[in-house]
């Protein structure tokens, strides 16, 4: 079953197409990376699927639901842990996490159901009582990642989760991707090969607001005629491709 | 349900900030009381306790329009706010959530200066309750400014126009440090085109019982309060959706 379908989505700026006419099916439970350089539109992408952008055409159903006409339905189905570190500074990893529980209208009883469980499964049990605006940027990441996953999505957008990480923090984070694997729908966002190749079921190769190639790292480097990934992503994406 | 717990996190978020906590609830407080010293040296009727608290519970709003900006705008920067919209809040939910917890703390501040200057001269009246009750129409303007600002300025622009020039705009605009009639002319009338000097008035007016002289300063407030929230929220509406 099908999690996401785009439909010709597109999304055009004065002077910029910044994602163009971009057909995507994305199976329930997979993790699916989207890889490209800088102004690509991956993030552009992310911001219409989940209903931060209208797009100037097409449409895309997530979770069953027009992202055009149904994106009250939508916002119930995802969660999202946006490119930059999106926390409640002064508030508490727990109050962090009891808000966005509130704000899904869970009763206390599931709210504290659902924050031991995912306090468990992140590890955040040292911090819990901390300020999240005193962590470090990876127990931010980490923290922003359980907000995401706390409302039981049914869909989870990672934007760029380990940008600017150093190297433990980065497969500590891995680590948690990898353990949702299967159970939650996950569109990742990289700019690095690395963690696209290792995370992803399937991978997305987008320049200039294309999709210029999808399948799993295998698949691509066999496209592409080289021998790792990283030269694979190179030669697929040193072709010119403008949008019409 | 999910405006109150936007709410409650609004407030938790400006109450456990120190600086931005003491300056804006102790400043009103240390010029009553520099003041009200002056006052006992050099007796100036404008200066009289009676007159000077309530004209610096209005001036004390003023910190309230920097607290709120200053929370949407770093909410803006941070990315917490593109989180939040992929959430099932609605856009009244943020409006609310972002006002509603400011008013009490408006109301603390404006009692904390009604009770610190008690010692310092002030007579207990029944009138102070209906003094107190009289700031929120005040209160709801400099609070929807503060939306107004947060939702189109970045921070430092909000430290700068929130923080510097509407405090000093609502002092000298407001008759509480000079009697505006002093200076007349086009000062003063652009006073009393602006609501703070109808405010300090209004809150004079009903800590003495004259409720016909606050009633006539009631209509410019609540134009700007109505005005001022109705822009603010089609501001904040539309960057919502442009992000």
């Amino acid at each position: 079953m099908q999690a996401i379908k785009t439909m010709n989505l597109s999304k055009r700026y004065p002077g910029i197409t910044a994602v163009c006419n971009l057909n995507l099916d994305i199976a329930q439970g997979e993790l699916f990376s989207l890889l490209g350089v800088n102004g690509a539109g991956k993030t552009t992408t992310i911001k219409m699927l989940t209903g931060l952008t209208t797009p100037s055409g097409g449409d895309a159903i997530v979770g069953g639901h027009s992202i055009l006409r149904e994106r009250a339905q939508v916002k119930q189905l995802i969660g999202v842990s946006p490119q930059q570190t999106a926390i409640a500074p002064n508030l508490t990893v727990k109050e962090n996490l009891q808000l966005i529980c509130g704000i899904h209208g869970f009763s206390r009883e599931k709210t504290r159901e659902r924050i031991e469980k995912i306090a468990i499964q992140l590890a955040l049990g040292d911090v819990f009582s901390r300020k999240a605006g005193t962590l470090s940027g990876g127990w931010q990441r980490r923290v922003s990642i359980a907000m995401a996953l706390i409302s039981e999505p049914q869909i989870l957008f990672l934007d760029e989760p380990t940008l600017g990480l150093d190297v433990i923090a980065r497969h500590a984070l891995w680590e948690i991707i990898r353990a949702l694997k299967g159970k939650v729908t996950i569109i990742l966002t990289t700019h690095y090969m690395e963690e696209a190749q290792a995370l992803s079921d399937r991978i997305g190769i987008m320049k200039n607001g294309r999709l210029l190639a999808t399948g799993t790292a295998e698949e691509l480097i066999h496209l592409a005629g080289e021998h790792d990934f990283e030269a694979a992503f190179v030669a697929l994406v040193k072709e010119d491709v403008l949008c019409e | 349900m999910r405006m109150m717990t936007f709410a409650k996190r609004c407030a938790k978020e400006i109450l456990r900030d120190p600086v931005n906590l003491g300056f804006g609830l102790g400043f009103p407080l240390v010029l009553l009381v520099l003041l009200s010293c002056l006052q006992k040296n050099i007796p100036v009727p404008l200066f009289e306790i009676n007159m000077l608290t309530p004209g610096i519970t209005v001036f004390g709003l003023s910190f309230m329009t920097l607290f709120s900006a200053t929370l949407i705008a770093k909410d803006r920067e941070s990315a917490f706010l593109q989180r939040l919209y992929t959430t099932p809040l609605m856009g009244i939910d943020f409006i609310l959530g972002y006002m509603l917890p400011v008013l009490p703390i408006a109301l603390a501040q404006t009692v904390l200066c009604y009770l610190a200057a008690i010692p310092l001269g002030l007579s207990i009246s029944v009138h102070m309750l209906s003094a107190i009750a009289g700031i929120i129409p005040m209160a709801v303007f400099n609070i929807a400014l503060g939306l107004l600002c947060g939702s189109v300025l970045n921070v430092k622009q909000v430290s700068g126009l929130c923080g510097a020039l509407l405090t000093n705009l609502s002092a000298w605009l407001s008759g509480v440090w000079f009697d505006l009639k002093l200076v007349g002319g086009i000062f003063e009338k652009a006073a009393y085109a602006l609501p703070f000097v109808h405010a300090v008035e209004m809150e004079q007016a009903l800590f003495s019982a004259d409720y016909a002289l606050a009633f006539a300063h009631v209509f410019p407030i609540f134009l700007y309060g109505t005005g001022t929230l109705a822009l603010a929220a089609v501001c904040f509406l539309r960057q919502m959706k442009q992000q």
